[in-house]
């Protein structure tokens, strides 16, 4: 382990450790994806997977990613809901692994929903 | 780094492990394992979450899910519900004790959290203890950094001493003036200890601080180390919190690893080591000329003061000396600064104080409260009230060396004047709660035992006057009290308060001083009528069975130990008074209840 010689080196420190934490503080977006059995027949397991390695990929720390049960819009599945701070809950369907990417940029670091997959917003 | 999306986090606090949370976590880790979750999931141990009574306990983020005595059993369905399909597992969350059976989903909404302000144990139960990074992202070694590169020493220390602060581990004493003494205190060489002795029956708040966030503990020191000039510390932790002295021993050798112990710290000329000296448990040593004097090897017995550790310590050096959870609110202040803190609390008593909350009352467990909050709230608001539908009898603060007191003192403040001026003492947090099942002169007498055996002996007074004290309240509780023994009492209670050196002594006759004060009448109805209103005396009491109610069952004679009761199957039963030794399991086993106790 390095050794910490000055502020920088700890703020440094501080920012790589941020998401060792940051799942457990709220306040901030959160993607919700449907896992009900619909939603893994659906191929849920595998939006999961690509959302996680997506949000990795591009260091978005502050992002909740949640599960659910089915919402009963079984045929639309797999749903990802997507909610920033003080905003609607904008719910996808259909979402495939190709999907996600889009979804992040756009919606989540630009804040502009992505509307072709849009099937509802709600509060 | 990968990036996790929910975390489970496992209590591993000295509580929730005795109550198997060690097998919790091995189940978990192999079921997410088992489905593919690891990647996703991440396991965390935490120390402790200060609601003993519900371990073991696991929260679940980022929905912040309370789940409350999980089994192994309770695992896989755990894994299945939650964390595979996204759905709360309903039966396992929290529910309130009173009648309405609420489920509170979240961690935050549960009442006991509700009304605690944590200062102090922010991060226990939140983070990973063994783990400095996550203690780092939650701002750690920040207050250090500032002291360090941003104030002088003096400037620390006046942030300190405007703070407010005053020591945890009793008496109360501002933390800035004893800094400030020792700071002052002419010497090249200077030590800095940390009391982790613990020894009040019913406390634990020390040892939840050190299990669930030792690094703030460390912090601490480093900044006062840096105040007062010292380049070497101790802490005095009783072996008998194993647990506590490893995740120590793992935040020091990480904060030495990190260089934020050891020589020019953070690139400064500031230079700090810090060792772990192991107590055997003994009440005494918790007093600091004893403790001192174990550090050094020496048989731990308290000394005069003066000289004051502030210019004869450890060695003789001048040493500065303060309880863990003093060391604890350090960073926080230097972080947040004085006028934060000393906005938290009353015009004497600022900031919050961890109670350890034991006995009859339903959330037993850690509880960390502002200054100045009623102790009707802590109990009962807090606390949940106790168990059983039973009514509130007293309530022991401080200790041993504490007091107890009645219902009419509820609305008393937690704040160090207020509370000693009912007779009792803050002490170091210690709460324990009696229902009316409680003999108040049994209650006292245990206390008195506890104390009579922990006198180290020094002084004749604490030696032998605790002792006879002792033997005075046996009398009474074997009904062979004389009111005159009551007289007795309080003036040997007050010559062992005079004629002890150390507040051990000085603080033993506490609480049979304060119960004399407010349960009088229960020291005159054993020893004028000869009876235990709370039927607990053995002396004072007989079971009886009422010959119309039995059925003859022959429950409580199967029940009975010593074989007292003797009857023919469905004729009435009759207990043997002289063989009986007054236990009461008859009368909890009897279906019909014909058994009755006066
Ligand atoms: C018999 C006895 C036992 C004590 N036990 C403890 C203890 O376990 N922990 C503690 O911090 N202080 C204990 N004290 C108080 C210490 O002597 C000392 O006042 C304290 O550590 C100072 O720290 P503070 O200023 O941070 O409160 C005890 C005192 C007496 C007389």
């Amino acid at each position: 382990m390095k050794k910490i010689t000055s502020l920088e080196d700890l703020r440094r420190i501080k920012e790589q450790s941020k998401d060792l934490t940051s799942a457990r503080s709220g306040g901030k977006t959160r993607i919700i994806v449907g896992m009900g059995t619909c939603g893994i027949a659906a191929g849920a397991r595998e939006v999961m997977t690509v959302i996680l390695q997506e949000l990795d990929r591009r260091g978005l720390k502050d992002v909740a990613v949640e599960t659910t049960g089915c919402i009963g819009m079984c045929q639309k599945e797999p749903l990802v809901d997507v909610i920033r701070p003080g905003e609607l809950r904008t719910t996808y369907g259909d979402v495939g692994p190709a999907d996600v990417p889009r979804i992040i940029v756009e919606h989540i670091v630009n804040g502009n929903i992505v509307e072709d997959k849009v099937v509802g917003q709600t509060d | 780094m990968a990036l996790y999306r929910a975390h489970v986090l496992v209590c591993k606090g000295t509580g929730c492990t005795a109550s198997g949370s060690g097998s919790v976590y091995d189940a978990l880790k192999e079921e997410l394992e088992r489905r593919g979750l690891d990647k996703e999931v991440m396991l965390v141990e935490t120390g402790c979450h200060g609601m003993c009574e519900m371990g073991p306990i696991v929260v679940v983020y980022p929905e912040g899910s309370f789940y409350c005595r999980v089994t192994p059993e309770d695992v896989p369905e755990l894994v299945e519900e939650h964390l595979y399909k996204g759905r709360v597992l309903q039966r396992l969350l929290y529910t309130t004790p009173d009648e309405e059976k609420h489920r509170i989903p979240h961690y935050r909404d549960i009442p006991f959290y509700g009304k605690q302000r944590r200062i102090v144990l922010r991060n226990c139960g939140y983070i990973n203890p063994d783990n400095i990074e996550e203690y780092i992202a939650r701002d750690g070694y920040q207050a250090l950094a500032r002291a360090l590169l941003e104030f002088s020493p003096e400037e620390t220390l006046d942030i300190v001493k405007r703070s407010g602060l005053r020591g945890r581990g009793g008496a109360g004493f501002p933390t800035g003036k004893k800094w400030e003494f020792a700071r002052m205190a002419p010497g090249d060489k200077k030590y800095i200890v940390c009391n982790a002795d613990e020894g009040d029956p019913g406390a634990f708040m020390d040892r939840s601080v050190l299990e669930g966030d030792p690094h703030s503990v460390v912090e601490g020191m480093l900044i006062g180390a840096y105040v007062i000039g010292s380049d070497e510390g101790y802490i005095y932790c009783r072996a008998e919190y194993p647990l506590a002295i490893k995740r120590l021993v793992t935040a020091i050798q990480q904060a030495e690893e990190m260089g934020l112990i050891g020589d020019n710290i953070m690139g400064t000329d500031f230079s700090f080591h810090l060792h772990i000296k192991e107590g055997a448990g003994a009440f005494v040593c918790g007093e600091e000329t004893a403790l001192m004097a174990s550090i050094e090897g020496k048989r731990g017995m308290p000394n005069p003061r003066p000289p004051f550790p502030a210019n004869s310590g450890l060695w003789g050096k001048p040493t500065n000396i303060n309880n863990v959870e003093t060391w604890a609110n350090i960073p926080q202040i230097i972080l947040n600064g004085a006028e934060w803190f000393s906005s938290v609390g009353t015009e004497t008593s600022k900031g919050t104080k961890i109670f350890a909350l034991t006995g009859k009352v339903n959330n037993t467990g850690l509880v960390e409260a502002p200054m100045g909050m009623s102790l009707r709230e802590v109990i009962f608001d807090i606390g949940g009230g106790i168990p059983n539908g039973k009514k509130f009898k007293a309530v022991q603060l401080g200790g041993p060396s504490g007091g107890c007191l009645p219902e009419s003192m509820l609305d008393t403040p937690v704040d160090y004047e207020s509370i000693n001026a009912t007779g009792a003492i803050m002490g170091s947090g210690g709460m324990v709660v009696t229902d009316e099942d409680t003999c108040i002169v049994d209650f006292a007498k245990f206390f008195l035992t506890f104390v009579q055996n922990e006198s180290c002996g020094k002084c004749p007074f604490c030696r032998i006057g605790t002792r006879r004290m002792l033997e005075i309240l046996e009398r009474i509780c074997e009904g062979k009290g004389k009111m005159e023994d009551l007289d007795l009492l309080e003036d040997l209670a007050q010559k062992v308060k005079d004629g002890s050196l150390c507040a051990l002594g000085g603080t033993a006759p506490n609480p049979v001083l304060t119960t004399l004060k407010y349960f009088r009448d229960e020291y005159v109805a054993h020893t004028v009528d000869k009876k235990c209103p709370a039927k607990v005396c053995p002396a004072l009491i007989q079971y009886t069975i009422d010959p119309a109610k039995c059925i003859g069952c022959t429950k409580c004679a199967r029940q009975c130990p010593v074989n007292a009761i003797s009857g023919e199957i469905k004729k009435p039963h009759l207990i043997d008074q002289d063989t009986c030794i007054k236990c009461g399991q008859c009368m909890a086993v009897c279906p019909v209840k014909a058994i009755s106790v006066e």
